[in-house]
């Protein structure tokens, strides 16, 4: 019998070995709303990730063809539904550039209000989600708790806590409520002491920054050159803000900074977000003691804006206009706008079509976090398998977005 | 489920008191400790994290603990809009469940597809798979997503397999009124039309003294 | 606003621009299709225009014309502050050589807009490494978007369950018919009600 112990030389004797497929499914604890990645994993390590979108894909474009340009103000909510309200006010400024049409003073100031609460909102959610996905519950309670806040005030202006609805052509749906400026001045306190709580206590955490730093890092050229804005890119240190470079409403009337990220790693991308709920506090306190407490929300332009409830019920204009603008909607001249403002994960742009009728011809969003997400498959190259959850949760994916 | 309980019941008699007793436990427990599985997909996911959030506390019902997994679940929150890709998905996880299981529709896209009336939206989960309770709402709010599951336990408690449909609290036909009262408004909308409230006088006045029907009452 | 980047344009590439605008403030330039890799290269590479994001690819149909298909690309610099929206007409009727070349190689965000543009309005990219559907499953026919599609034309993947096996009724209930909603014509295609779609 030959020897067993014979002398081999490294590499000599190879195990067959096949690279590992395998599917974090559309259905997942950590896959936020719907993304399916099919990984072919070689031990821990990702040798390729194929990110499948479409999970949630709700033919969003196609029902705006077959409705109202104010009937798309639900569809509009559904996108980014963390802020629901920044979806609303960014549709609401491309139809009105559509139709050559500015907003009252006081409804700017209310539109900013509104828009950086929801902001708050989506950070908190990002983070929160973030960190319970990484195992830290408590942290998740407590931003949740907050955004009720949020939720809370944003009940008592539009009536619903989450998909509001609440944007007109030309306005919004209800002047603030008497009290707007009493809540929203009483909250925020709060909601910035919890988010201090949350940090205090996943900042000290070993565990916690070693899963996030250098992990899914991505530079800042790279980051551009696939299309990121908003946060992630703000991450990889490139400081685009739409609110700074191409102001609208009254944004360059107030003061905010814009946090910028160093390492464009996952825990930039965390801190970021918690940075800009602390400037987006600062633009609500600025936006309240700016708004006047008297005047109109609503501009009065007749062919887009709804007459007063009186006099469509004691009048036969008011009724005809009314039913004119609810039955074939508003009569937006015939052409095309690309509008852009800065919605929770970057740039949130419209590129409407409109043929002079009251049925939009064609709604286009331009998604942030579809280009975000189109990304994911190269931060994922030669990482493990563990880094996925952080890495995405950074990316603050949301379905409705992506998906449109 | 029904396989459960025949195989407690003693042969060649009629449900008998015992076997009644150990239907109400093993009700009363799965009731209480039911494991969810909750396929989140949309927008209702959002309240459905509110529901595990202090205020609405989800615990309290026993409800709270998600089993990601559907061999360990029993009962499936189907959260918001199921698209066509995602039905086979949807399909795989029901019948990857073992019995007794039981479904939750949350929110209209998944009772019945919503506004998505489309090419790319399944018109309700029950196209797919079978549904026990309905909670519509877009997005439901947190309490009547906790009725919905209050609804579901007493069907559990009652072995009951019809579906049910949430009902909101106070069913605004049933008032006398018939006028949505709007939040905001610190007036009752008739004040403001004065031929509608000088209608409505006239008309009680030719009606005569009438017992008024008590609140919540349905007609 | 970047009326510069529209004559540097025309400047360059002639009669290969075949139409400009600037309506509400965008200023657009439709490029002849063929030129489409040229115009983007020259975009991308010449330093005083320097459009390093691509924000966005759309299709836009127009059946009633012929080329039917508008893929419209939206553009802008992050160091320069300027946008340029362009846009290609491909396509005829039946969709045939609805094809460009595929700018994956100049910004890898095109990638999956480009897939997107091919999933929804059918106009092929050439070049692109990896042209399949985004949004739709690959079990799916058509692309939704075009405008002879019908809104409401399912494919289901899972066959719906029968009113027999679920022992409810499962269509609308009264007074909910098959033809509720809108009776008023939107434009577009009349809508036919085909149940044998549900």
């Amino acid at each position: 019998m030959e020897p067993l112990d014979i002398d081999l030389e490294e590499g000599e004797l190879e195990l067959p070995a096949d690279p590992m497929h395998l599917n974090m499914g559309p259905s997942h604890p950590a896959m936020h709303g719907t993304v399916r990645i099919v990984l072919e994993l070689s031990g821990e390590t990702i040798v390729k990730a194929d990110v499948q979108i479409g999970y949630l894909h709700r033919g969003f474009e196609k029902m705006s063809e077959r409705g109202t340009w104010a009937q798309v103000f639900p569809y509009v909510d559904r996108l980014n539904y963390v802020s629901p309200m920044l979806n609303n006010v960014g549709y609401a400024l491309a139809v009105e550039k559509l139709c050559g049409i500015a907003v009252p003073e006081r409804c700017q100031w209310y539109r900013m209000v509104l828009g950086e609460l929801a902001r708050i909102s989506d950070h908190l959610t990002c983070d929160g989600a973030m960190a319970m996905e990484l195992g830290a519950f408590t942290p998740f309670l407590w931003f949740v708790k907050a955004r009720e806040m949020v939720w809370d005030i944003l009940e008592e202006e539009t009536g619903a806590r989450l998909t509001h609805s609440f944007g007109r052509i030309g306005g919004m749906a209800n002047p603030p409520s008497r009290d707007f400026k009493g809540l929203c001045r009483a909250a925020l306190p709060k909601i910035l002491e919890l988010v201090e709580q949350g940090e205090k206590m996943l900042l000290k955490n070993r565990i916690f920054i070693e899963r996030l730093e250098s992990v899914g890092v991505i530079s800042g050229t790279d980051a551009v050159a696939l299309g990121w804005t908003g946060p992630c890119l703000r991450a990889s240190g490139v400081a685009y803000d739409i609110r700074k470079a191409h102001p609208y409403l009254r944004y360059d009337e107030v003061d905010f900074d814009v946090p910028i990220g160093r390492s464009g790693d996952t825990l930039d991308r965390f801190l970021v977000r918690l940075a800009e709920i602390r400037q987006s506090k600062r633009i609500i306190e600025q936006s309240l003691e700016r708004m006047a407490d008297e005047g109109p929300i609503n501009c009065d332009d007749p062919r887009v804006v709804l007459p007063d409830k009186m006099d469509v019920y004691t009048t036969i204009e008011a009724t005809i206009q009314h039913f004119k603008l609810i039955m074939e909607g508003a009569k937006v001249p015939k052409g095309e706008v690309y509008s852009y403002t800065e919605g929770g994960n970057g740039e949130l742009g419209y590129y409407l079509v409109s043929d002079g009728g009251g049925t939009p011809y064609r709604v286009r969003i331009r998604p942030p976090c579809f280009q975000i997400t189109g990304g994911l498959s190269k931060l994922l190259e030669s990482r493990m398998l563990s880094d996925i959850v952080p890495t995405f949760g950074s990316l603050n994916m949301i379905g409705g977005e992506c998906d449109h | 489920m029904g396989d459960v309980n025949r195989s407690l019941t003693v042969t060649g008699s009629e449900q008998g008191f015992a076997t009644t007793r150990v239907d109400a436990l093993l009700g009363w427990a799965r009731k209480y400790s039911l494991f969810a599985y909750p396929f989140v997909t949309a927008c209702c996911g959002m309240e459905f994290m509110a529901l595990t959030s202090p205020r609405f506390d989800l615990a309290r019902f026993g409800a709270e603990a998600p089993r990601f997994s559907p061999r360990q679940a029993d009962l499936l929150w189907v959260v918001g809009t199921i698209s066509q890709r995602q039905a086979p998905a949807l399909r795989r996880i029901y019948e990857q469940m073992m019995s007794p299981k039981y479904v939750l529709a949350f929110g209209t896209c998944a009772s019945t597809g919503g506004f998505y009336d489309n090419y790319t939206t399944v018109p309700g989960i029950d196209k797919i798979i079978p549904t026990d309770v309905y909670i519509p709402g877009c997005p439901p709010r947190p309490e009547a997503v906790l009725d919905g599951l209050m609804l579901l336990q007493d069907r559990i408690a009652r072995n009951e397999r019809r579906p049910g449909v949430v009902k909101p609290r106070v069913d605004p036909l049933s008032s006398v009124d018939g006028l949505v009262k709007l939040r905001r408004s610190a007036q009752d909308p008739r004040e403001l039309v004065p031929e509608l409230k000088r209608e409505e006088e006239a008309a009680m006045a030719l009606a005569g003294p009438v017992a008024e029907a008590p609140p919540g009452a349905k007609r | 606003m970047s009326q510069h980047v529209l004559d540097k344009l025309k400047a360059r590439f002639g009669t290969s621009i075949l139409e400009t605008h600037s309506d509400f403030g965008d200023d657009t330039a439709v490029v002849e299709p063929s030129q489409w890799k040229a115009v983007c290269q020259y975009l991308r590479e010449e330093p005083a225009l320097d459009f390093d994001l691509p924000v966005d690819l759309c299709g836009v149909d127009y059946p009633t014309r012929i080329p039917r298909m508008e893929v419209v690309m939206h553009l802008y610099s992050i160091a320069k502050g300027h946008r340029v929206r362009l846009k290609a007409r491909v396509g005829d009727e039946e969709m045939s050589g609805a094809e460009l070349d595929s700018v994956t190689s100049i910004w890898p965000g095109m990638n999956w807009l480009e897939r997107e543009v091919w999933d929804m309005s059918g106009v092929r990219f050439n070049g692109h490494p990896d042209l399949r559907r985004i949004l739709m499953y690959p079990e799916f026919e058509g692309h939704p978007l075009q405008k002879t599609y019908p809104a409401d034309r399912t494919q289901p993947l899972v066959p719906y369950r029968t009113e027999e096996e679920a022992g409810l009724p499962l269509g609308k209930l009264e007074p909910f018919g098959p033809d509720e909603g809108m009776p008023f014509g939107r434009g577009g295609l009349p809508r036919v009600v085909d149940h044998e779609d549900d």
